[in-house]
């Protein structure tokens, strides 16, 4: 792994990005009008909107990101580039590293739009400051990256690739405690969710937007979001495969 | 002479089925050997073996007395895919940038890169818009970055006109006289007589390896194409 070449990666990723700016716009304004469309849907109940509200500002960008990254490496993978990365002096650790800052940095401009407009316009609020749930944000974002990385393997086409999203992606927003508490689920699909790492992502967010004080239980609560994209980005390098069949 | 590439006994299986049937066969460092056979008959799977990116079955491959594919080629060895394996979304000099970072090309090389292989003009137009000869010669160009010992080039012609082609034979053949090896494929025979040794295919073995020059005195004819038939005929007839 060497910094120049993590670097390039990085910005190659961003220069791709770049040249799309209607997917920039779609990522910066879509969460934004999503919020903002909760906002008046729970009009007479702003305690429903900020418990759902406040933790779905640092949801979105796990969500946006787990897609953008499964489509971007199965591009990767299918047009030929990956194979040629593999044959020059890189490491996969370039790779996901590369992706892992451009990524980053797209998630903190997505997070910072949404977050202001949820605490700053919308009077939603963040007892222990909206910048905490901006890096939470930001930390879901690149869970959703590791996973989507991971999950591109798994996909021979772009079809198959979006389809992942509803598969995997909306059962873990349905069980992690954001729509109905989990503890009023039935038993089995709370023992369910305690194996899905978006319910850590979502209990340290809510966590981060309540009065209570933080203790060692949302301390737990990032370590396991943390230790699932490490283990996902350990995933997605054994998918980087220097020979293929 | 040593040979750059070296491979003995080369077989392959692909989808459970064997494409290479046990391939042998050496090429002379600073050469342009061409591999030459119809379509289909596992040429790119060999390039593939080569490079070091296919997975095989038995035999051995060996590249400038390294294992293919070990970390120690991946800058001696430049590999450019019959489809242009370049980023569609980056313009012409992003894309070179990149590769340069990756080989440690200095922004000069790039500049003399581009321009040797007629993309001067280009840098700044999106990779996608460009027409299938311009892409490819961007992937050729991000190969030639690293200054590689061994070239690989898949069918690196196909859809040029002939005045393209004809420059590009002439890098190629620069290349060669600087010590590069290179390894072009084509399935016409047209090009074969660019080549200072030819490796004729079909159905995933060799027919025969040998100059230009041996092939036309061999069979007895001066057309390249009718004395590879020529070949595979005194082959058969075996």
């Amino acid at each position: 792994m060497s910094a120049r070449v993590t670097g390039a990666t990085a910005l190659r990723v961003l220069r791709q990005i770049r040249h799309d700016p209607r997917t920039i716009a779609l990522l910066l304004v879509v969460p934004a009008v999503l919020l903002l469309l909760l906002y008046w849907v729970f009009e007479g109940q702003p305690q429903t909107f900020q418990q759902i509200g406040a933790p779905l500002c640092g949801l979105f960008p796990f969500i946006i990101m787990f897609l953008v990254t499964s489509i971007a490496m199965l591009r990767e993978r299918t047009t030929g580039t990956l194979e040629r990365l593999m044959t020059l002096p890189l490491g996969k650790a370039d790779i996901l590293a590369g992706y892992g800052i451009a990524f980053g940095i797209l998630a903190a401009l997505q997070a910072t739009v949404v977050v202001t407009l949820g605490f700053a316009v919308l009077d939603l609020h963040a007892a222990h400051g909206a910048w905490l749930v901006g890096l939470l944000a930001i930390g879901n974002a690149l869970l959703g990256m590791a996973l989507g990385l991971f999950v591109s393997a798994f996909a021979q086409t772009e079809f198959q690739a979006v389809q992942f999203m509803p598969a995997l992606i909306f059962p873990q927003l349905i069980l992690c405690g954001l729509f109905v508490a989990r503890d009023q689920m039935a038993g089995f699909l709370e023992a369910v969710s305690w194996l899905l790492p978006l319910t850590y992502a979502f209990e340290a967010l809510a966590k981060a937007t309540s009065p209570k004080a933080l203790d060692t239980a949302f301390a737990a609560d990032v370590l396991v979001v943390v230790g699932t994209t490490v283990a996902a980005l350990g995933l997605g390098a054994l998918t980087l495969r220097r020979r293929t069949d | 002479m040593t040979a750059a590439i070296s491979i003995r006994n080369l077989v392959v299986d692909r989808g459970g089925r064997e494409i290479l049937h046990g391939l042998s066969f050496a090429i002379e460092s600073g050469s342009v050997t061409g591999l030459l056979g119809p379509s289909g008959c596992g040429k790119s799977t060999l390039m593939r073996a080569v490079v070091g990116v296919q997975k095989v079955a038995g035999g051995t491959v060996e590249v400038l007395g390294a294992e293919a594919g070990s970390k120690s080629l991946r800058s001696r060895v430049g590999y450019v895919t019959q489809a242009p394996s370049v980023y569609a979304d980056l313009t012409v000099e992003e894309n070179l940038h990149y590769f340069a970072a990756i080989v440690g090309a200095t922004l000069e090389k790039v500049a003399t890169t581009a321009s040797a292989v007629g993309l001067g003009e280009m840098g700044d137009r999106v990779v996608g818009s460009l027409s299938g000869g311009q892409r490819s010669r961007v992937s050729l160009a991000s190969a030639l970055l690293g200054e590689p010992d061994v070239l690989v080039l898949d069918e690196p012609t196909v859809g040029l006109d002939p005045v393209l082609r004809a420059e590009l034979w002439e890098i190629f053949h620069g290349l060669a006289g600087d010590g590069t090896t290179l390894l072009v494929s084509s399935h016409v025979m047209d090009e074969a007589g660019e080549c200072d040794e030819l490796l004729l295919m079909r159905d995933g073995a060799l027919v025969t390896q040998m100059t230009p020059d041996r092939l036309r005195a061999e069979t007895g004819e001066s057309d390249l194409g009718k004395a590879f038939l020529a070949m595979i005929e005194r082959e058969e007839g075996r």
